[in-house]
Order: structure tokens, then sequence, then C-alpha cells
């Protein structure tokens, strides 16, 4: 009986003392944190994608607070996102655009050479090291290193080896177009509507004789273009000047390869999608 | 056994046999030559020349102020059909001039001179008009090497002719064929630096070359040839001086640090025909071997020549099924994609593995045997700088000194999971060169 009474006692004094010291510490060494911090950062999708150009969403959270940010530049959460922050910090949330990954390059396995057999580690990066096995140095090498780089399940490689973009599930945080090594994707606003899916500045004979869409910089498209200046060559490639090309100009329909196309495809969804390879 | 070396390593097997007895023969003259701009490491050069300009063999057709470049020249006498980007040997495409020959060929020659009567300045300037660069394979321009900062004292010269690489002869060939250019090259690059002495280094596994070099020096004392174990990478520059003078070169200086300046038998024997023929380095000798070529030779080729006319001046490739062509040797080499890329001044050899011996590519999960580390000549840890390099970590990467790795390629060699750790490492090191850029360009 002693024993229990003295333990129950000694335990409870050690308590007491270790309750005590917290309480103490509760009060006296207490971070000041910034509630606002703290709701930001549960207003934000949290999937630290990196397309505000912050290194997380508490870091943008933080950015926000201290006016380095602005309140729309979440381009995962979109407008509704832009509103909620918008909300709590009491400001005008402005208008935003959505922002599209458009892969600039048809090329796939059925329409573009392979001059070799890489063997390496099979991600793009490590491909260019070695001088890549595709006979264009401007195309798609396939291997799927902007699928990886997606946090938003928005990409998946297709039977040809390019990638697609889900319409519906993109959310225009650019990773995908950081993290490919040609530089083949751009984000573009979802009005743009005309596009160049080529990025090939080899001379023409040699572009079309390596891939069948390459542009082969006849300046069709350029003779075409209702907009004096919307279409011009630089580099033996069409490029499209977008404020100033009409967006969906019947006139442009003579291009040889077929590769200045219209559309960021909004049938394209990731559902629509499986559903299509599934059958 | 007991020769001198450095700690770790690999011993491969070398296939020396297959070239090492047979003396370089002169290719034939080519019809077009494409010659990069870029063949040496630092800035590239920029074109003298225009599209339909005629150009003579040994005339300069390209060059840049910069400090680190070599000059390039034509390899040929002919006209200039285009400029353009085109494949390049090291895996990437670089502006190249492209000239159409006329089927004439230069005689070089002429009696070697006295080192005495030539003044330091004279040479320096030979060899940086002769757009001559490392011929190791690094192809790091000689000039630069010439060129130490004031009040650092050069106490000696070293040649490089371990040849470590598996499969390659040239520089065997050259110590043998043309010993006493080698030993000029080596006093001029000595009278240069103002070095009291010289060394020459060579793998045990070459007596003859010893021998011949030895022929050569005779019975003066400045220059002593340094008998190396074979093992790789003995020819790598921090291992050479290790082996040889017993000293170490810190991480990220230079061989000048410590007061030893190191050139390749190939580099010494260009100079030996820059100094006293004037002629640039517009020609080298290529080990062309594997098991994937008809007729391994030691070719002297024109730079310029792509590798699809070398190979068929060795029979060609062996039929059925794939090859794999490298831009050097096993070890160190680039698998080229295209056999249009050129020869240019680093390339000591072709080599063509067929396909059938190469095991498959697909690697396992590191096993922590630490193979790698027991391995790694400049002692780091591959299998955590391949984890940071395949997963873009550049900052743990330079922390772990991802960057003094020297590519030799024991790792990935070593590893019995196959992992490709040395393509893993050069993502590293992309990587680390891509954001040092974007910092510069952001400032």
């Amino acid at each position: 009986m002693g024993m229990i009474l003295i333990s129950a006692l000694s335990m409870g004094a050690i308590g007491a003392v270790l309750a005590g010291f917290l309480a103490f510490a509760d009060k006296k060494m207490k971070v000041e944190e910034d509630p606002m911090v703290e709701a930001l950062t549960g207003a934000l999708p949290g999937s630290n994608c990196g397309g505000c150009g912050f290194a997380g969403c508490r870091v943008f959270a933080e950015a926000l607070m201290k006016g380095n940010a602005l309140p729309n530049a979440c381009v995962a959460g979109g407008s509704e996102t832009s509103k909620a922050v918008a909300e709590i910090m009491g400001v005008d949330a402005g208008s935003m655009k959505r922002n599209i990954a458009v892969v600039l390059c048809k090329g796939g396995n059925n329409e573009a050479e392979r001059r070799a057999t890489y063997r390496g580690e099979m991600t793009c990066t490590a491909e260019t090291l070695t001088g890549a096995d595709k006979s264009c140095s401007y195309g798609c090498l396939g291997l799927g290193e902007c699928v990886d780089a997606c946090k938003f399940d928005a990409m998946a490689m297709n039977e040809n080896g390019l990638p697609v973009v889900f319409y519906d599930k993109c959310v225009g945080c650019g990773a995908c177009a950081r993290a490919c090594p040609r530089n083949i994707i751009e984000m573009h606003p979802e009005d743009h509507k005309l596009f160049v899916y080529c990025r090939s500045r080899d001379k023409g004979a040699y572009a079309k004789k390596v891939c069948k869409v390459a542009c082969i910089a006849c300046g069709l498209c350029v003779k075409d273009c209702s907009a004096p200046g919307g279409i011009a060559l630089k580099d033996n490639l069409a490029v499209i000047n977008h404020d100033v090309a009409p967006q969906n100009d019947e006139s442009i329909k003579r291009c040889p390869t077929k590769c200045i196309l219209y559309g960021i495809e909004e049938s394209v969804t990731r559902s629509n999608y499986f559903a299509s390879i599934r059958k | 056994m007991g020769h001198k070396t450095f700690a770790r390593g690999v011993h491969p097997s070398y296939y020396k046999e297959l070239t090492a007895g047979k003396r370089v023969e002169a290719a034939a003259l080519p019809k077009t030559v494409t010659i990069p701009l870029q063949q040496h490491a630092g800035a590239p050069c920029e074109p003298l020349v225009k599209k339909g300009d005629l150009v003579t063999e040994g005339q300069k057709i390209g060059d840049v102020k910069a400090f680190v470049s070599a000059p390039v020249h034509s390899s040929i006498s002919g006209k200039v059909k285009d400029i353009e980007l085109s494949q390049h040997p090291g895996g990437f495409r670089s502006l190249s001039i492209i000239i159409e020959g006329d089927g004439t060929a230069k005689e070089w020659g002429g009696p070697a001179k006295d080192l005495s009567s030539i003044s330091v300045d004279a040479l320096k300037d030979s060899i940086r008009e002769a757009g001559i660069v490392g011929m190791g394979g690094a192809a790091f321009p000689t000039s630069v090497k010439l060129a130490p900062p004031k009040g650092k004292a050069i106490e000696a010269v070293i040649l490089n002719g371990c040849e470590c690489e598996p499969y390659l002869t040239a520089d065997h060939r050259i110590m043998l064929e043309e010993p006493e250019k080698v030993v000029w090259g080596l006093r001029a690059l000595m009278k240069t630096l103002a070095a009291p002495k010289g060394f020459v280094g060579i793998e045990e596994n070459k007596p003859d070359a010893i021998e011949a070099l030895r022929k050569a020096i005779g019975s003066s004392t400045d220059i002593q040839i340094i008998i190396l174990e074979a093992k790789y990478p003995q020819g790598a520059e921090k291992m050479l001086i290790v082996a040889a003078t017993g000293k170490k070169v810190p991480v990220g200086k230079l061989p000048l640090d410590v007061g030893v300046v190191v050139n390749n038998v190939g580099t010494a024997a260009a100079i030996f025909e820059a100094v006293n023929w004037g002629k640039p380095l517009i020609e080298r000798i290529v080990t062309v071997s594997g098991n994937g070529v008809k007729e391994p030779r030691n070719l002297k080729v024109r730079v310029g020549t792509s590798f699809e006319e070398v190979l068929s001046q060795c029979g060609g490739l062996v039929e059925g099924g794939e090859v794999e062509v490298l831009n050097g040797g096993p070890m160190m080499g680039i698998a080229q994609p295209t056999l249009s890329v050129p020869v240019i001044k680093g390339t000591s050899g072709i080599t063509v593995i067929a396909a059938s011996v190469i095991k498959s590519s697909v690697y396992e999960a590191c096993i922590r045997c630490a193979s790698c580390v027991s391995v790694c000549p400049m002692a780091l840890m591959p299998y955590k700088l391949g984890d940071f390099g395949k997963a873009f970590r550049t900052g743990e990467f330079k922390d772990w000194d991802g960057l003094s790795c020297i590519e030799c390629g024991c790792c990935s060699y070593v590893c019995p999971s196959k992992r490709p750790l040395l393509q893993w490492i050069r993502l590293g090191k992309l990587k680390v060169r891509q954001e040092a850029q974007k910092a510069a360009a952001a400032k």
C-alpha cells in the first residue's frame, strides 16, 4: 500500500512540476504567428506546384502578406482560390486568365524518324546528354519527363509517344514546360487557338526528311494570314504573333505538312482520353 | 609489379592487341569535311570565312578572342559549301564549316629546328595559332596551360603516355613511331614554362614504347620516364600527377597550383609539327577498334572526316545486328546517334561494339555494397551523387563534391546492379551548370 502511495505521489509531483513548466513556456515563450498566413495557406490548394513562382503554398501565403505577390497569382487554384484569397485579405481579386500547356510537337513515333536506339537512363534530360536518338534535334523525345513533372494528373503519354494535355485538368502551373529539356511545351491563355506545332529550326529539306509533320518554312501561312504581320518566319520556323493574328482565321489552310493547326483541344479531357484508349 | 600508381581505380580488359601492333596509316583524303567551331573546352570560335570562299589546307577558318579557346583550321583545300549546325561527337550540335575538297593535298615536313634559337614568345604564338589542344580527349587549349598566372613557378612538365582507356592505341603508336617528335615537343613545353624537369608517364603494358622513348631521350637527364601500373584511369590528369610526383591537386584547383603541367604525348608531337613545319592541328591519329568493325586500324585522319568515311576504310561495320559507335574508348566514350559526326581534335579513337555483347540496360536497386566508393579515384561517393543528380538535387550534389567528378566511369563499370551512375552524375553537373547560367542571366 505504502509503495503505491509513494509512487502515485511522486508521479503526481513530477507531473505537476512539468505541467507548471509547460504552462510557463506557453505564456512566456510563445511565437507570435500571423493567423492570416494560416488562413491563407488553408485557402490555397496545398499542392506546392510552384506555379506561382514561390517554393510552395505556405511561402506564397507569406509573400502575399508581405505584399510581394498578387492574390491572383495562384494558377493552380484558379479564380475560386483567388476570390477566397482576396476575401481573406480584404482586397479586390482582379481578373485572371487560365493558362493551358500546349505541346508544340506532333512528330511522334509514326511521323518522325529515329536514327538510333537509345539505351541509357530513360528520361528526356538524360537523353539530351548523349545526342538523342531522334533525327530531329528539336522534337519531342517521348520519355515523358513532362508527365512526371505534372502534379495534377493533367498529362499522359499517348501510344504515338507524345504527351497529351487534358483540358479539364491542366491548371497552367507550367511545371511541364520547365521540365522539358527541349522547350517544346509553352503556356498559353485559353483564348489562343492558332499554333505552329513544330519547333524545328532546321532547313526545310532536312526537316521534311526526318519528320512528316515538320514546319518546312515554306511561308504559305505568312502569305495567307489575313492580318499582316500575324505570322512571320524566323530561323526556318513560322512564328505566330498571338496579339495580331486572328485566332480563328479561316484563310490559313494551305500548310503542306499540316503542322499549323487550330486549337487547344477542349474535347481532350482526362476521362475522354482514357475512355478512348480503353476501346 | 610494384610500379607507381594512384589509389583505387579498376582493371578493365584492355583489348589493345587488336591494334597495338598496327602501324599508323594515312587515311584517304576526304571529299568533304565538317569542321565544328567548338572543338575545345572553352568559348566556341566564330567563322572567319563565308559560304563560297576558297580555302587552302591549313588556313585558319575560325577564331575567337576569348582566353580559353583555340582557333580551327581547314583540313583540306577547297570551297566552303555551307556554315550550319551539325551533330558534334560530344552529343550536341555545333556550328560547323562544311568544306568541299578539290582533291589536292599539301606536303608538310622540314627539319627540326634548334630549340635554343626560338624565343619563348614565338613558341607560345605558334602553339596558339596552330590551334593546339589537349589530344587525350578533353581538348583543353594548350595555350592556356602555357600561360600560368604570374608568380606560379612550374617545376615539371608531365607528358601523358598512359593511354589507360581500353582499345585505344593512338598514343602508343605515336610514342613508338615518332618518339623524337614527342621528346622535342616536351622540351619545347619545358622551355616555354621554364620547367627544369620533364616526365613521361607510361603504363607498364607498353614496354616497346618505353624502349623507343628511352632511345630518343638518350643520355640527357632532364627528362625521366616514369613507369606506371596499368590501371584505369591512370591517364587522368590528377591521377597521373599523384602517381608520378606524389602531389595531390586540391579540390577545385588546377595542376598549375601544385607546379605541374600535364600534356598528352600526341599534343607534344603536334607541337613539333606546328613549330617546325608550321602545320596547324588538322590531322590526328585515330584508333578504330572493337568487335563491331571488320579491320581494326590506326589511321591518321584529317579533322572533319565523318565517322562513316573512317569506318568504311576499316572494312566497314560487321553485318548482322546493331552496333554501338563510341567517340573515344568504352569507358568514357559517348555513343553516337549517327555516323555523320566528324572526327575532331579530341577524337582519340572510334570504338565500335557489337550490340549483341552489350548487356541489358535495365538496372536494379542499389544494394549499398559501396563498390563504387571503393573504386572512385577522386574518393567521392558515386551512389549518393547518382541519386542527387537523378533527382536534380543540385545543392546536395555540390555539397558532396559532385563537381570534382572526372567522369571516368569506374562507378558504372563496377556497379553490380548496373546502375548508370555516371550518366546521373553528368545530369547533376548539367543542372548545376544550368542553374549557374540562370543565376548569371538574372544578374
